[in-house]
């Protein structure tokens, strides 16, 4: 583990509604956090009553534990006009912070998994893709990622081969791009901010900008939250709970260039947290 | 063809699975709205407090005659004589055998909301209550249900009651099947997962986030 590296990172901890329920306290890395006050103007402290510094990004307040910390990356997309920008709350999982977002960079277990929906058999078949590390602003990103999928988004109409790009700017966050349905030409963008409750457990919140001026919020949300829901009890049951950062100890396959890439992209930066490092 | 009812719908609710799951199981066409139930507590807006003052989901609107109904037993029962009348075998309410027996289910599977149902919204989306009480009292309800299915396995039974699934049996199945989304596993129950395993094999069986298709399971 090294929580020296994680400190530094910054991390969602609410969003409007949650802070419109009240005060609450929740954990970051292990420690007690408490999280009050308005959207506009919250309050996180730390279990010695620290004032966090917080900052509003991505319809998300996020905050910090470290003295220095590291800037918070962007997402230009989010501020493109006519997009919709959809928080989708939070889903406890009981599985390391990086199991959530290897899994979401993952497309072979789509038929399986979120059948019928995001993937369907017989078109288990991943087409090879490209991954990188971009040198210039160190991200993990795939791209060329092929997908049949029988309903790609809520505004689906029918089955399409979706094509994918993933990024990940941060150990705890994974962007994907997606072919937006109705709009061929251009990609909704769908986000996952994990917030490390501790090594094992955390909350994850989705976050959406999409092209979809039609479909109702409420349906928006629950295509997410159902996608989301079915890889939680499959992420519970992922053994070893932390993330084997050693190759040998569990064997990749093609499919998996992203995880694999991902892995030793924070294992060159030393985002241990959450990793299981006991080789390294 | 013309929807039977609208249900007024949380994609992640058990309760309102059973809805979704009766309807698939007895291919009976509804229409459904999305409540955001979380994040954005709708079923507590004032729209659907003046369609159901208790503030839970599901809430059921018949298309023909407009009945308003908010208990899913309720909603469960109306289904099953919808569909086949009175001779319906989903639903032998006036079976001097069965009929008790059903009703017994329906309070049992009625009661699981409180203790599965909460330990898991506790789990999965941090409800503000005492999620270990709430996780205690579903064990309890487990071993209860247990007991109930070896007894009826013992007499070569498979379900609640009789030779027939009934709403009993749909009653009980979402919370117990979503039981690990709580911490709740299915490990110790021999019992229940053969008729999990029963219920998932129904023709026409729907899934929800939390329960996979039965093809995982071969
Ligand atoms: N008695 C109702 C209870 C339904 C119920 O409690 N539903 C839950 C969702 S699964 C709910 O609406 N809870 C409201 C809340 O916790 O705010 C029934 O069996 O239909
Ligand atoms: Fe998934």
């Amino acid at each position: 583990m090294s929580l020296a590296y994680a400190r530094n990172d910054w991390y969602v901890i609410a969003d409007r509604n949650s802070l419109e329920q009240g005060p609450r306290r929740t954990r970051l890395l292990g420690d007690e956090i408490h999280v009050s006050g308005s959207y506009a103007h919250p309050v996180i402290k730390d279990a010695s009553g620290r004032m966090l510094p917080t900052q509003i990004k991505f319809d998300h307040v996020w905050t910090t534990v470290g003295d220095r910390p590291r800037p918070l990356f962007d997402i230009p997309e989010g501020n493109e006009p006519g997009r919709r920008l959809v928080p989708c709350g939070m889903v406890r999982v009981k599985c390391s912070p990086l199991r959530a977002v290897e899994n979401f960079l993952d497309i072979a277990h789509f038929p399986f998994v979120h059948t019928d929906v995001l993937g369907a058999e017989p078109y288990t078949e991943v087409e090879p893709y490209k991954v990188e590390i971009r040198e210039q602003n160190d991200e993990v990103w795939a791209t060329k990622v092929k997908f049949f999928q029988p309903l790609a988004a809520k505004s689906a109409a029918g089955g399409i081969t979706t094509d994918y790009e993933y990024r990940v700017p941060a150990p705890t966050t994974a962007v994907l791009y997606k072919t937006c349905p109705p709009k061929p030409e251009a990609q909704d963008v769908i986000t996952i901010f994990v917030q490390p409750r501790s090594e094992t457990e955390c909350d994850v919140w989705p976050w959406m900008a999409l092209y979809d001026d039609d479909t109702p919020y409420a349906d928006l949300v629950q295509f997410q939250q159902m996608i989301f829901l079915q890889d939680r009890s499959i992420l519970e049951n992922q053994r070893p709970i932390k993330l084997p950062l050693d190759p040998r100890m569990e064997i990749p396959t093609r499919s998996d260039l992203t995880s694999v890439a991902y892995r030793r992209w924070l294992k060159k930066r030393g985002a241990f947290y959450g990793a299981l490092a006991e080789t390294l | 063809m013309s929807a039977a009812f609208t249900l007024y719908d949380y994609v992640l609710s058990g309760n309102c699975y059973k809805i979704r799951l009766f309807a698939s199981l007895l291919a009976m066409p509804y229409q459904s709205v999305a409540i955001d139930f979380y994040p954005g507590y709708e079923h507590r807006s004032e729209r659907m407090l003046s369609l159901n003052p208790a503030g839970t989901l599901p809430v059921m609107v018949t298309s023909a005659g407009g009945q308003v109904l908010t208990e899913t037993n309720a909603m469960l029962a109306w289904m099953a004589l919808h569909d086949g009348g009175a001779q319906t075998p989903w639903f032998p309410a006036v079976d001097p055998a069965l009929g008790p027996q059903v009703q017994q289910g329906l309070a049992f599977g009625a009661g699981l909301t409180d203790s599965i149902g909460l330990a898991r919204l506790h789990a999965m989306l941090d409800w503000p209550v005492d999620g270990e009480a709430a996780k205690r009292a579903g064990l309890k309800h487990l071993r209860a249900l247990e007991l109930h299915l070896t007894d009826r396995q013992i007499d070569g039974g498979l379900w609640w009651a009789g030779a027939h699934p009934t709403i009993a049996d749909l009653a009980c199945f979402p919370y117990v099947a979503l039981s690990p989304d709580a911490g709740l596993e299915h490990d110790g129950f021999p019992a229940i997962r053969r008729w999990l395993y029963a219920v998932r094999s129904l023709p026409g069986f729907a899934t929800m986030p939390g329960i996979h298709p039965l093809h995982e399971l071969r």
